[in-house]
């Protein structure tokens, strides 16, 4: 399933290239970007444990950069 | 400003006349070092506690080649070395450089959304006789919705009352607006000019055109560009190769003259540098801008992957009918022997009054008034014949005529003729073509001006392709190809062409084709779902013109996006050579990184603009 959500307050380039490639690296996510020009982040995952991995896909967000916001 | 761009220049202001201050006592007032030290931290704390708590952070979660960290090493540095000015005055121009590449990137972010806005936020709806206001995507099918002067229309749909002039260019990038008439159908994302109309939708918000152009255009920054994706891994090795390049400027030199401070000072210079915002941000930023500009003119790019091979295409890949051509048929050429024209269409209109096939349309177009025939008898795979007037008059094709012993002369014509007689005499023949749309020869110019090749691949006959070839001016032409035919021509242009290759159809039969391309073109096509999947780039109308332009779009947006990198790195590259000769003083280090960044993201936005 592929899912995108907004972000608010990603304020950095580099910091939105560290999300995508820690996201990438969660167990069970097939493929992920993070645009920082669109403010928003793609996340395709399993079905089944889509919930659970987008609470570590949060985790993983808050430790690169706590100042941005996921929308779910 | 943002609430937090806000505070970030109150404490540069504040930290600024800290500095100041801190200046004016170090020149006037004598006192010991720590004293100095203890005045300049104030400011320096001012301006750069979140740098150094951001960077304190990031060690934490063991990613040290961060830019914070690199600031923050940088200035602590110069405090150590006795430069505490320098140390403060650093900080202070990096986050008033943070400060402007913030602004820079948010306004252009939000030009360039601005571009792309043409989400309607409400639609009203009639409901039992009173006007309501609700969420587009609240709207059924079959619904009555209202759209007054000035306002958006939210959902796809035929006028039920009223009429009106449509803007559609926010779809189209066309400023010429459309009227509209009670059954005329209206796409979603216009905006009414000037009367109120009423609009019984045909479509789910969620299928509507806007809710289609929006989808493209907003997942487009997903599909990444190779120089991108090179940039994020050039960010990778570049950084730790500064930083492993300062040390050893750190440690050799010392270590052989003994000037420790000296060294370690020029070290630190390369740790500014070594951030490569400059690129990370500017040329995201650059793509995104050029797809938002194409948008505008109502070219839509799936990615800026796309546009980067755009800008490559080498070779141009036309379909005829309903891409070069406008796909409907008409009378182009009459051709009386003993009658007048008029007369000639007259009676062949007539005669064809009661056919529904398409030749009969077109002549019925181009003769409006036609008699009652009688004795009407079509006959399959021929023509027609009946009585018009009186008069025996058959209206078919060559074979026809030989059946009728009539002495019709053999015409070869572009397109499908028509022969006329009347009592079994022959009174002339009538060419039904496709109409070339008035600007395909244009932008073949155009594309040939830019030194791209043109191709038409066609499934019609050859002499119908060799005209149209002819008239538009391509370079070559392949006929009647079936549609594996046109896959294999097409596999044999791209192992010909040195550059990309494009094709452009109208999407319906020839997916498999848009798909093999390098870069697939589907024009009108925002009516088919196929068309959208299989293609790269979606035209909202349907004028070869957007062919050039798109290419002319893209090839600005790469040259752009090189101009940065270039820059960049000759910039960065300089300060580090002069930083090691001790040449370049540290602000000139913030500049490269810092100032280089909002140069370059001021530069991206110029891809936004299209002439």
């Amino acid at each position: 399933m592929k899912k995108t959500f907004e972000l608010e307050d990603l304020d950095c380039a580099v910091c939105a290239a560290k999300m995508e490639d820690a996201i990438k690296k969660i167990d069970g996510v097939n493929d992920a970007t993070v645009s920082f020009m669109a403010q928003k982040m793609t996340v395709d995952a399993d079905d089944d444990k889509f919930d659970d991995i987008m609470k570590k896909v949060v985790k993983a967000c808050k430790k690169v950069e706590p100042d941005c916001r996921i929308k779910i | 400003m943002t609430r937090k761009q806000k505070k970030s220049l109150i404490r540069i202001i504040v930290s600024a006349v800290l500095l100041g201050a801190a200046f004016l006592i170090q020149k006037t007032v004598d006192a010991p070092f720590w004293v100095y030290l203890l005045i300049y931290l104030v400011p320096y704390f001012t301006v750069g506690y979140d740098v150094l708590i951001k960077s304190a952070r990031n060690i934490a979660h063991g990613d040290v080649f961060d830019e914070n960290f690199l600031m923050s090493l940088a200035t602590i540095g110069a405090f150590f070395t006795g430069e505490y000015v320098e140390a403060v005055f650093v900080m202070l121009f990096y986050q008033v450089g943070e400060l402007f590449q913030s602004i820079a990137v948010g306004k252009s972010r939000k030009s360039i959304s601005a571009l792309m806005d043409i989400r309607p936020d409400s639609a009203c709806v009639v409901r039992g006789g009173e006007e309501c206001v609700v969420s587009p995507d609240e709207v059924e099918v079959g619904e009555i919705i209202l759209v007054r002067p000035g306002e958006k229309v939210a959902i796809d749909g035929v006028v039920v009352e009223g009429k009106s002039s449509l803007d559609t260019s926010a779809l189209t990038g066309e400023s010429v607006p459309v009227n509209v008439l009670t059954g005329d159908a209206v796409i979603s994302g216009s905006i009414n000019k000037t009367g109120v109309i009423k609009i019984r939708t045909t479509k789910p918000f969620g299928e509507s055109t806007v809710s289609k152009i929006l989808e493209l255009v907003e997942n487009a920054s997903s599909k990444k560009a190779r120089t991108e994706n090179f940039i994020t891994r050039f960010s990778k090795i570049y950084t730790p190769a500064v930083v492993g390049a300062a040390v050893l400027i750190a440690l050799v030199p010392s270590l052989i003259t003994g000037q420790w401070s000296e060294w370690i000072h020029r070290a630190l210079i390369f740790l500014v540098v070594s951030c490569p915002c400059a690129l990370v941000i500017s040329v995201p930023l650059a793509y995104f801008a050029g797809i938002g500009g194409a948008s505008s003119q109502g070219i839509l790019i799936k990615g800026s992957n796309y546009l980067e091979a755009l800008a490559k295409t080498g070779c141009v890949v036309f379909d005829k009918t309903g891409t070069l051509t406008k796909g409907v048929f008409r009378v182009t050429s009459v051709s009386p022997v003993g009658v007048s024209d008029d007369e000639l269409l007259y009676l062949a209109a007539s005669a064809e009054k009661y056919s529904t096939h398409p030749i009969a349309l077109s002549l019925r177009e181009k003769c409006e008034k036609t008699a009652e025939p009688t004795d009407v008898r079509e006959v399959s795979g021929e023509g027609v014949e009946a009585s018009v007037d009186g008069a025996a008059v058959a209206c078919g094709n060559a074979r026809m005529m030989k059946r009728l012993g009539v002495n019709a002369p053999e015409v070869d014509a572009a397109g499908t003729v028509v022969y006329v007689a009347a009592d079994g005499k022959f009174i002339g023949h009538i060419v039904i073509s496709d109409e070339i749309k008035p600007d395909s020869a244009e932008a073949v110019r155009a594309l040939r001006d830019g030194g791209i090749g043109t191709v038409i691949l066609s499934g019609d006959k050859k002499s119908a392709v060799d005209k149209a070839a002819c008239e538009i001016g391509v370079d070559a032409s392949y006929s009647e190809l079936l549609p594996e035919g046109k896959v294999d021509m097409m596999e044999k242009i791209i192992s010909e062409s040195a550059g990309k290759v494009a094709f452009v159809g109208d999407g319906i039969n020839d997916a498999p084709v848009l798909m093999r391309a390098d870069v697939g073109i589907a024009m009108g096509a925002l009516g088919s779902d196929a068309a959208i999947e299989a293609a790269d780039v979606v035209l909202t109308d349907d004028r070869p013109s957007k062919i050039p332009k798109a290419i002319k779009i893209s090839r600005k947006t790469t040259a752009i996006v090189k101009q940065n990198i270039i820059f960049s790195l000759i910039v960065k590259g300089a300060v580090l050579v002069l930083g090691a000769l001790g040449i370049a003083p540290m602000w000139a280090a913030v500049f490269a990184d810092v100032g280089v960044a909002v140069i370059a993201i001021l530069n991206s936005i110029r891809a936004m603009k299209i002439k």
